[in-house]
């Protein structure tokens, strides 16, 4: 420790202050004029129309989305509920669209809570117990990030369905789930296993930067690693778990790949059956708009209800102090 | 304040155990519930939409009379993802391949069941040798051919043609003559084409050239050219470009509906059924499902158009250079069994019979080529036509040549060359970059 003068840090502080405090005066001064009001308007505005024409879409007659375009509604009204009504009940698959929303959900949640309860007991083992080779491990943690999810698809589906036998020595039998009606395990598996990586970042990031003297105290009046954690590190690192769990869930919901590939037929999600709503040769794709607004419901209530955690979850690992 | 933390306290352990327990819970759930369903055969494949409903549906009666089950899945990127789930050890009982290209990929696997004599011996009565040849591999028979589609069909409006007072023509000189009549009496362009499929897009560019290849230079030079004795580079097939090329390339004469000759690009292809439908494109260059997209379209007085002979909209064959001459090209799906299961092999084996055909086309929006399936049942005069045209023996046949190519080739630089070749590109610079396919 060298010493500085109190006073001379005091001051210092003081002038830095000041300055961020009229920095953030100015920015706000900027960001509310009437010309960029008027800016984000216009982008808001242009972004949504896409969106907004898939939507006009979704209530128009399947014969008039295939030969005018959404704008003419405004000049030759004509809509019609029956869109959703078939997109429900005609699934293009051996499933309907209502049959597949339930498994988008059955995916959805246990493949967001899995990985978040092993993510934070290893982001807590990484934080706070000390152990040899604990920073390589972590990197070598993170840098499996790397790897794209393509590259594992083949190994993990041997996995699944041959088992593991090294030299004849059966390690694992492998599940023989293929023909097993609604079966989620090797799909939660897998989303489990792609999503470790970010998870335990994020929650080691967070969890590392909660004040050293609350664990000591914590210890000192006799609170093993099982209390620290749940009654410590849980609540307090609840903000990021939160934001962490809006992430993985709308990545689960939105996934189409990792299902395909690893859900037997009777619980592929609903990205599944949407793709295939349009038939082989795309004649009834204006189902799709249909399809595509019954299936952004769950996001948006998820994002609403969420929202506060959503924003703060951006900045959670990223920013200190 | 004190409560409040003492119930947070409570409740965050109680939360993870919850959710612990939960979790064990679904898996010891999903563990208990296996064995039950042993008779039920999974079939995948890349049809979807309502076609997928008529195939589960067009098993009904077999599932009736053995007690067997089966039930189809579709999958838009079926041909992505089956390579993956066949070397990851998880295939379905039987897939249904589109392509004989991907169906020799699937083989090399090693996991692909060569055909029952029962299958092969059905092929041979029903379908003939082209057929059994695109799934035969290394002189082994895998896979029997299930439906059908004809391509280098012109679809038009024969209500128009009665106003204009043409005729549909016999060759492909006709074909010019009439393209120069309609655009004299109307002032617009005769042909309409859309390109435009996602990241197959260019693929209706190739069935033009396809056709073109098969009738200016007959189904010998055609072999050689999928086989790639024949390069893309040769005259025979730059031949087959020009005369593409007089049409779609020519801005008098596309693109009706839409703009100039670039629009064919960014128009997408089952698009094309509704200005066909209303009107404004006089002749537009498709296999027969487009017909299927016809249900959805509207005339001008806003009714579903009528497909007939006399009707709103029909379809002819692309003629040929010499009045009669029937060279037309196809396309199908192949019948592959990943697993010798008694009930897997029975459910192949019905697949190839005229009784499954039959069930399926009277489903309706699809024809068959099983020479023992009646065309009668098809659920269109269009279609009877069609099957008749597949199963008669006067008909030369050939399978879509961009199927049979490597990947590389067939969905790769031909698609694109197809594209780049609409954008304005000189056509001997596109053809040596579809060859260059080859070197990848």
């Amino acid at each position: 420790m060298t010493a500085i003068d109190e006073p001379g840090i005091r001051a210092a502080t003081a002038l830095t202050a000041r300055e961020v405090k009229r920095q953030e005066k100015d920015a706000r001064n900027k960001l509310t004029s009437r010309g960029a009001t008027l800016a984000a308007i216009v982008i808001a505005v242009v972004w949504t129309i896409p969106t907004f024409g898939l939507f006009v879409t979704s209530f128009r007659p399947g014969a008039d989305s295939a030969t005018t375009g959404w704008w003419t509604v405004f000049t030759n009204p004509s809509f019609t509920l029956q869109n959703y009504a078939d997109a429900m009940t005609s699934g293009g698959t051996a499933l309907t669209l209502g049959q597949s929303f339930i498994n988008s959900l059955a995916i959805a949640i246990p493949a967001t809570i899995i990985p978040i309860a092993v993510a934070s007991l290893a982001a807590y083992a990484f934080a706070w117990i000390p152990f040899k080779g604990r920073s390589i491990v972590f990197v070598g943690v993170f840098a499996l990030q790397i790897v794209p999810i393509q590259m594992a698809l083949v190994p993990l589906l041997s996995l699944f369905s041959r088992g593991l036998t090294i030299n004849g020595v059966e390690l694992f039998p492998g599940f023989t789930l293929r023909d097993v009606d609604h079966s989620f395990a090797t799909v939660w598996i897998a989303h489990a296993i792609f999503a470790m990586p970010l998870a335990i970042f994020i929650l080691h990031n967070f969890i590392s930067e909660i004040p050293g003297e609350i664990i000591e105290a914590a210890r000192v009046d006799g609170a093993g690693h099982g209390q620290i954690f749940f009654r410590l590190i849980l609540p307090l690192a609840m903000p990021a778990i939160a934001s962490f769990a809006i992430f993985q869930f709308l990545w689960v919901w939105n996934d189409l790949l990792v299902a395909t590939i690893f859900a037997p037929s009777s619980s592929l999600p609903l990205t599944q059956t949407l793709n295939s709503l349009s038939g082989s040769w795309g004649a009834q794709w204006y189902l799709q708009s249909a399809g595509a607004f019954i299936s952004i419901i769950v996001p948006l209530v998820v994002f609403f209800s969420l929202q506060r955690f959503f924003v703060r979850g951006l900045l959670a690992g990223a920013t200190k102090g | 304040m004190r409560n409040s933390t003492r119930r947070r306290r409570l409740l965050a352990p109680l939360a993870f155990a919850g959710v612990a327990a939960l979790a064990l819970a679904g898996c010891a759930e999903t563990g208990s519930s296996g064995g039950a369903s042993g008779a039920t055969v999974q079939i995948s494949g890349g049809i979807t939409g309502g076609e997928a409903d008529a195939l589960n549906k067009s098993f009904d009666q077999f599932t009736k009379d053995t007690g067997i089950k089966v039930k189809y899945t579709g999958d838009k990127s079926f041909e992505g993802n089956i390579v993956t789930k066949v070397t990851g050890g998880s295939a379905p009982d039987i897939a249904i391949v589109p392509q004989p290209g991907l169906l020799k990929s699937l083989i090399d696997t090693g996991e692909v069941q060569e055909a029952s004599d029962t299958v092969s011996k059905n092929v041979d009565k029903y379908w003939g040798e082209d057929w059994k040849n695109y799934g035969t591999a290394d002189g082994k028979f895998y896979a029997a051919p299930m439906l059908a589609n004809l391509k280098g069909y012109v679809w038009y409006s024969p209500s128009q043609f009665a106003d204009w007072g043409v005729e549909v023509p016999k060759t492909w000189d006709e074909l010019l003559t009439l393209t120069k009549t309609i655009q004299e009496k109307t002032g617009s362009a005769p042909w309409c084409a859309g390109f435009a499929s996602d990241a197959a897009s260019g693929w209706p560019g190739t069935d033009w050239i396809e056709d073109l290849v098969l009738r200016q230079s007959g189904p010998d030079v055609y072999d050689d050219w999928v086989a790639g004795k024949v390069k893309f580079t040769d005259p025979e097939i730059k031949k087959a470009f020009d005369a593409v090329g007089e049409i779609l390339l020519n801005p008098d004469y596309v693109n009706a509906g839409y703009g100039d000759v670039k629009s064919i690009n960014s128009t997408a292809f089952g698009d094309v059924a509704a200005k066909v439908a209303d009107g404004s494109c006089p002749m537009t260059h498709q296999a027969s499902f487009l017909s299927s997209n016809f249900l959805e379209t509207k005339t001008k007085s806003g009714e579903t158009p009528k497909i007939a002979p006399d009707g709103d909209v029909y379809a002819f064959v692309l003629p040929g250079e010499e009045e009669g001459q029937l060279s037309v090209e196809a396309g199908g799906e192949f019948v592959t069994a990943f697993s010798d299961d008694e009930n897997v092999q029975k459910v192949v084996e019905f697949m190839s019979t005229p009784e499954f055909a039959n069930a399926r086309v009277k489903l309706g929006g699809v024809v068959s080529a099983n020479k023992g399936a009646d065309p009668s049942l098809a659920s269109s005069e269009f279609l009877t036509e069609t099957m008749k045209t597949l199963q008669s023996d006067d008909t030369t046949v050939r399978f879509d040549a961009s199927d049979l190519m490597p990947a590389t080739v067939g969905s790769g630089s031909f698609w694109k060359g197809m594209v780049s070749w609409i954008d304005g590109t000189p056509t001997d610079d596109v053809l040596a970059a579809i060859q260059a396919g080859y070197d990848n």
